[in-house]
């Protein structure tokens, strides 16, 4: 078998994107420890661990979710009005108390889901670039909020603000919830037909066609499932903040942050590949920088240039490592005349 | 085959009104029907003019925009320039007469830079627009409200404001006048050159490169365009609405829907710089139908949303069918222009 | 595999098959008849309708009349997806995998085989490697993204694809278009392997020799009708292209216009590299054609694309019209009078919705926009000479067949009269006829005085064509061989199977 191995470049070894997201997270707390015990403060406590996962867990939620739709080869615009949606329905029907809060949680995820339907019926149906897609809808939604609710809406039972509040040995419950959520959207994609039918179709649906995919099915359920954990972080501001707020999701910008944690994670923007386990990577170097800009005091207006900063580079990080897939044939460095 | 010339200006005419690009001109005519039978005044000469001076800012961004999208990029950093302009206008400017000129300059410097990092950072370091013309969005952002903390900050001399709400005679706004100038540069624009070459790096960059076209040189002039647009949009928006850090907000999303509305292709290639204006002013025109008929005008947002999708649902089918040959000879039908051509896949020659 | 037994048997008969578009007729009532085992080779020119008739088998299109049966039983297909199920299976020209997956997520894609609600990925990987054993490439690993597998492999794991299928029949679209020919053997071998099993293959080709050295029976359709079935053994290449285009081509190749002599040096290099070439030194003459051989893979595109300023060179020397030059980039070989015609039109060439005008005009408006204005002038009449079939200058390129689009190509380079044109597989996937026109307007500027380089994978192109030829090996130039040598010559110089031949 000469004949094929001979035209085919060493196939070397490869850090996988995975890796250098994680390796960039340690050099980011690394960073992190030496700037904070500078400070005078000290790093390497629980009270830290907490705090980062606590700023985790809200955008961890809109990521994995992000993740799913943007690896479908789609994108996802409406989360910020999803959340806002879903803290506004939770907090309407959990007015009445703790009765409410079961037909409350049930009530903001399915109005999530169907909101998610939306979005993929859209980008499947009438072909509409889920850009544009979740875009639009995204702007209906918020035109409803802007029209109907003005202020805080409703409130939040004692006994539901608890999952905003409960620690167990310093993890928050919602993080436990969040990386539950990232482990089961992690067996989805790689130990289901769907999972493996996701990946196919933000390929190349073409290609997935033509193998007896049903196309369209993966990019539904990969927006329904994103508006859904959109719908949960709704739902967990809810139990932080204890009344529901129409614009809660867009104060928090979670569109545009989840897209930059997927991508930060090693996820192509373009689809076909990537996967849950960076994005958790991407959201924690989000959540250590927060932390720390929070415990240097840093103006929180300059927070969004540093964040600014942290995705370009990495971004192009990755893009640089992506043009060096050819290995030369030859490394000769005589001079030009 | 003799047919090789080009077909009448008269036929080329009509179909390019069944294109997207030019069924939006069509829209904006039954829209200012629709308006003026809602309100027989919003049909008087002053009334229209002044409507179109409101619709400047917007209409000069969406050109600006479709200079981007056309090349195959994204510009999200544009309401946040739009946003910083505004508050250098308001905190270099102030109530000197004489900074005003220096003032300017500045801005358009500004916007030059923003413009140049945002198409050397995409161009250079490979990095997708969105992500960053989102980072540069972030920043500025980030920039303004440093210095602003947030709230109104500054009001530059009345004479400077006079720019976005003078006019010439009392008779044309200013803004009309800047609005119709650029329309016109950009159109020449479009038709020299450079718009030919900005269209074919949208469509193919590796065909365009290996004809020796300088790529990056063509999209960081894009970029730059953009952000210029975004200037002047800003200079305009501070003489009508004053100093607020929150001015700008929404106008990337805004803009992006008016150069879709106008039929441009999003991942570049297609579309026409007026539409993209027109596009803008559309949408303005429509908001303006609904104000009439009563409806909120919270409900903006909402609107913008439908018609977004609608657009580029119905768009998306217009350009395959408007521009497709009407019969195709048996040769090319068979030799692959199928009526239901499967989307041939980029064949992927691995590693060589 | 069973089946193997039935060896000779009618597995697949179509008859009387029409199909239409937009009313236009272009399969007017063909026959087709493939046995068991036997590799059965369909030609024609573009437009003849062997795509068309590929593609109602691959069940893309359903014919408007015409009966197929496979292994006797009456078929019809609303979607590929049952035309597979159902045992005919089609590798496309543009392959049909995902590139960030591997090649046993690629096979089982669709079918992924399942314990409980899972993936069984261990089966998977397990039944991968058993099918790559049986096709005779156990090497590859199963578990590899096919991003890193080069063009050949990438085939054969479509091969592979079809075989899972228990593919009775299986129709290959122009598999050898992209492989150089070592991996030509490599399916040459694999196909053998296929048919002792007792499939069918349907083979579509524009090389005409490979259909001879692989087919058993040539089916030829002209103007989507059919023109005959025989026997390969039975035709010659000649005979066959006089089937194919309904007369003679004049030998194939034209002569070089009388009168046309090499002149002054226009293309010189001298150890010019590039992290791809290496220590290549060369001259073209004004007048010259000279033919660049080689496998795929030995650098002959990277040595264009290094003259042309994509890839610059680092080392050695380069001289264009007896003045040196140093191109970092295109543009700048484009202003020293250097045209290259690339490899792929449709990726590298043309901007797709653009219109016949625009990308005609593209290069002088990117480079020279002060000559856009005369350029717009001549274009027509240099159109009307390379006898471009178009709607108008209107229309857009990708209505065009694919001979069409590199008239188009050809049109934009011409408008700046280079001095050095550079051509990359200048004839890959067009037909005979427009092969020719290729080949006519290559005479017509060597006959004006411009020096061509020109790379090909196609070698009776390179020897019909070329005044002299250099060959290729692993990225340095293995020799220099007349015009007047044979393909053996060539391919023991490519393959380095004979190094007594001197450099």
């Amino acid at each position: 078998m000469t004949a094929i191995t001979q035209a085919r470049p060493a196939r070397r070894a490869r850090l996988s994107t995975t890796a250098i997201v994680y390796i960039v997270l340690v050099g980011v707390i690394a960073l992190s420890a030496v700037l904070v015990s500078a400070a005078g403060e000290s790093f390497f406590t629980s009270s830290t661990l907490t705090s980062v996962l606590t700023l985790m867990s809200i955008l961890g939620f809109v990521a994995i979710g992000q993740t799913l739709v943007i690896i479908s080869g789609s994108l996802d615009l409406s989360v910020p009005y999803v959340v806002s949606t879903a803290s506004i329905v939770g907090a309407g029907i959990m007015a009445q108390g703790a009765a409410g809060v079961v037909p409350g949680v049930l009530a903001a995820l399915l109005v999530s889901a169907a909101i998610g339907a939306a979005n993929g019926l859209i980008v499947t149906k009438l072909r509409v670039h889920g850009f544009i897609a979740t875009l639009g809808v995204g702007l209906i939604i918020s035109g409803w909020l802007g029209t109907s609710f003005q202020g805080s809406f409703g409130s939040a039972p004692p006994e539901f603000r608890l999952i905003g509040a409960t620690l167990i040995a310093g993890v928050p419950l919602s993080t436990i919830i969040m990386l539950a959520c990232a482990g089961l959207a992690a067996l989805l994609l790689h130990r289901t037909r769907l999972g493996h039918h996701i990946y196919a179709v933000g390929g190349n649906a073409h290609v997935a066609r033509l193998s007896g995919v049903r196309t369209q099915v993966p990019v539904v359920v990969s927006h329904i499932l994103c508006s859904m954990l959109a719908g949960l972080a709704g739902l967990l501001l809810l139990a932080r903040t204890s009344v529901g707020s129409p614009t809660i999701g867009s104060q928090g910008g979670y569109d545009l942050m989840s897209i930059a944690a997927v991508v930060l994670g090693g996820t192509l923007l373009a689809g076909g590949s990537g996967g849950v386990l960076g994005t958790i990577g991407g959201v924690a170097i989000f959540a250590v920088l927060d932390h720390v800009m929070g415990v240097l005091e840093v103006n929180p207006f300059f927070k969004d240039f540093v964040r600014g900063a942290v995705i370009i580079v990495a971004v192009a990080l990755y893009a640089w490592r992506s043009l060096q897939r050819r290995p030369p044939r030859f490394h000769g460095k005589g001079t030009r005349t | 085959m003799t047919a090789l010339a080009q077909r009448s200006p008269g036929r080329r005419f009509l179909s390019a009104l069944a294109t997207p690009g030019g069924a939006v001109f069509v829209l904006l005519v039954v829209l200012l029907v629709a308006a003026s039978i809602a309100n027989p005044r919003f049909a008087e000469p002053d009334q229209l003019v002044r409507f179109l001076a409101r619709t400047a800012p917007i209409a000069i961004a969406a050109i600006g925009q479709f200079f981007v999208i056309v090349s195959g990029e994204f510009d999200l950093s544009m309401g946040a320039v739009i946003a910083a302009q505004v508050v250098i206008a308001g905190n270099v400017i102030g109530q000197d007469e004489a900074m005003i000129l220096p003032g300017i300059a500045l801005m358009l410097l500004v916007g030059v830079v923003v413009g140049l990092l945002n198409g050397l950072l995409t161009t250079l370091a490979k990095v997708p627009s969105f992500i960053v013309t989102l980072g540069t969005m972030l920043a500025l952002y980030g920039f303004v409200r440093f210095l602003t903390g947030g709230a109104a900050t500054g009001n530059p001399v009345d004479s400077f404001r006079e720019i976005g709400r003078g006019s010439l005679g009392d008779v044309l706004p200013y803004p009309v006048i800047i609005l119709v100038v650029l329309a016109v540069g950009a159109w020449l624009l479009m038709r020299a050159p450079f718009g030919h070459t900005l269209l074919a790096v949208g469509d193919n960059p590796v065909a365009a490169r290996l004809s020796g076209t300088r790529t990056g040189a063509v999209k960081v002039a894009a970029f730059v365009l953009s952000s210029l647009s975004a200037t002047v949009a800003g200079i305009l928006l501070v003489g009508y609405a004053g100093v607020h850090p929150s001015i700008g907000t929404g106008y990337e999303f805004q803009a992006i829907t008016a150069v879709v509305l106008g039929g441009a292709v999003l991942g570049g290639g297609r579309g026409w710089v007026l539409s993209a204006a027109a596009g803008a002013i559309a949408l303005e025109l429509l908001f303006t139908v609904l104000n009439q008929v009563g409806i909120d005008s919270t409900w903006r947002p909402s609107v913008q949303g439908i018609i977004i999708i609608l657009a580029v649902a119905l768009g998306a089918v217009a350009w395959r069918t408007a521009r497709r040959p009407a019969s195709v000879t048996r040769a090319e039908a068979a030799a692959g222009a199928d009526p239901d051509p499967i989307p041939t896949p980029t064949p992927t020659p691995g590693e060589q | 595999m069973a089946s193997a037994a039935g060896s000779g048997g009618i597995a697949l008969r179509a008859r009387g098959v029409v199909q239409s578009f937009l009313g236009t007729t272009v399969l007017h009532g063909v026959d087709l008849e493939l046995r068991r085992g036997e590799v059965h080779g369909l030609v024609g020119e573009n437009g003849a309708g062997k795509s068309t008739l590929m593609k109602i088998l691959a069940g893309v299109h359903q014919p408007d009349s015409g009966t197929i049966e496979l292994d006797g039983e009456p078929i019809s297909f609303t979607s590929p997806l049952q035309a597979q199920r159902a045992g005919i299976a089609t590798v496309y020209q543009e392959f049909t995998l995902l590139v960030d997956r591997t090649i046993a997520e690629n096979i089982w894609l669709g079918r992924e085989p399942r314990r409980g609600p899972l993936v069984d990925r261990a089966r998977m990987l397990r039944e991968t490697r058993a099918l790559l054993e049986t096709i005779g490439v156990p090497e590859l690993d199963p578990a590899l993204p096919v991003r890193q597998l080069s063009v050949a492999e990438q085939q054969v794991v479509e091969i592979a694809k079809a075989v899972s299928l228990d593919a009775k029949v299986i129709s290959m679209d122009e598999p050898t278009a992209a492989l150089a020919d070592h991996e030509v053997a490599l399916l040459t071998r694999i196909i053998a392997g296929l048919t002792q099993r007792g499939i069918a293959i349907l083979y579509v080709s524009h090389r005409l020799r490979e259909v001879f050295d692989l087919c058993t029976t040539i089916t030829v359709l002209k103007d989507g009708a059919l023109v005959g079935t025989w026997p390969a053994e039975e035709l010659d290449e000649r005979s066959l292209v006089r089937h194919m285009v309904g007369r003679e081509l004049s030998a194939f190749f034209p002569d070089p216009a009388p009168g046309t002599a090499p002149g002054d040096p226009m293309l010189e290099l001298e150890g010019a590299g590039n992290d791809f070439v290496d220590d290549v030194s060369l001259t073209v003459r004004a007048g010259e054609i000279v033919g660049v051989a080689g496998l795929q893979g030995a650098g002959r595109t990277e040595l264009l694309h290094g003259i042309f300023g994509a890839d610059p060179f680092t080392r050695g020397t380069m001289r264009a019209g007896g003045r040196a030059l140093a191109p970092r980039s295109p543009r700048q070989a484009v202003r020293a009078g250097l045209a290259l015609i690339t490899e792929d039109r449709k990726t590298q060439g043309l901007s797709l919705n653009l219109t016949v005008l625009q990308n005609a005009l593209g290069v002088v408006r990117a480079v020279f926009p002060s000559r856009t204005a005369a350029a717009r002038d001549t274009m027509p009449s240099t159109l009307q000479e390379l006898e471009l079939v178009a709607r108008g200058l209107d229309q857009e390129v990708q209505f065009l067949s694919g001979g069409n689009q590199q008239k188009v190509v050809l049109a934009r380079w011409l408008a700046l009269a280079p001095t050095v044109v550079l051509l990359d597989e200048p004839t890959r996937g067009i037909d005979v006829g427009a092969k020719y026109g290729v080949y006519e307007v290559m005479r017509r500027l060597a006959a004006s005085g411009v020096a061509i380089l020109m790379v090909s994978s196609e070698l009776p192109e390179v020897l019909g064509m070329s005044d002299r030829i250099l060959v290729m090996r692993d990225g340095r130039l293995a020799g220099e061989l007349p015009s007047s040598s044979s393909e053996e010559d060539v391919l023991a110089l490519a393959t380095g199977a004979d190094e007594a031949v001197p450099a």
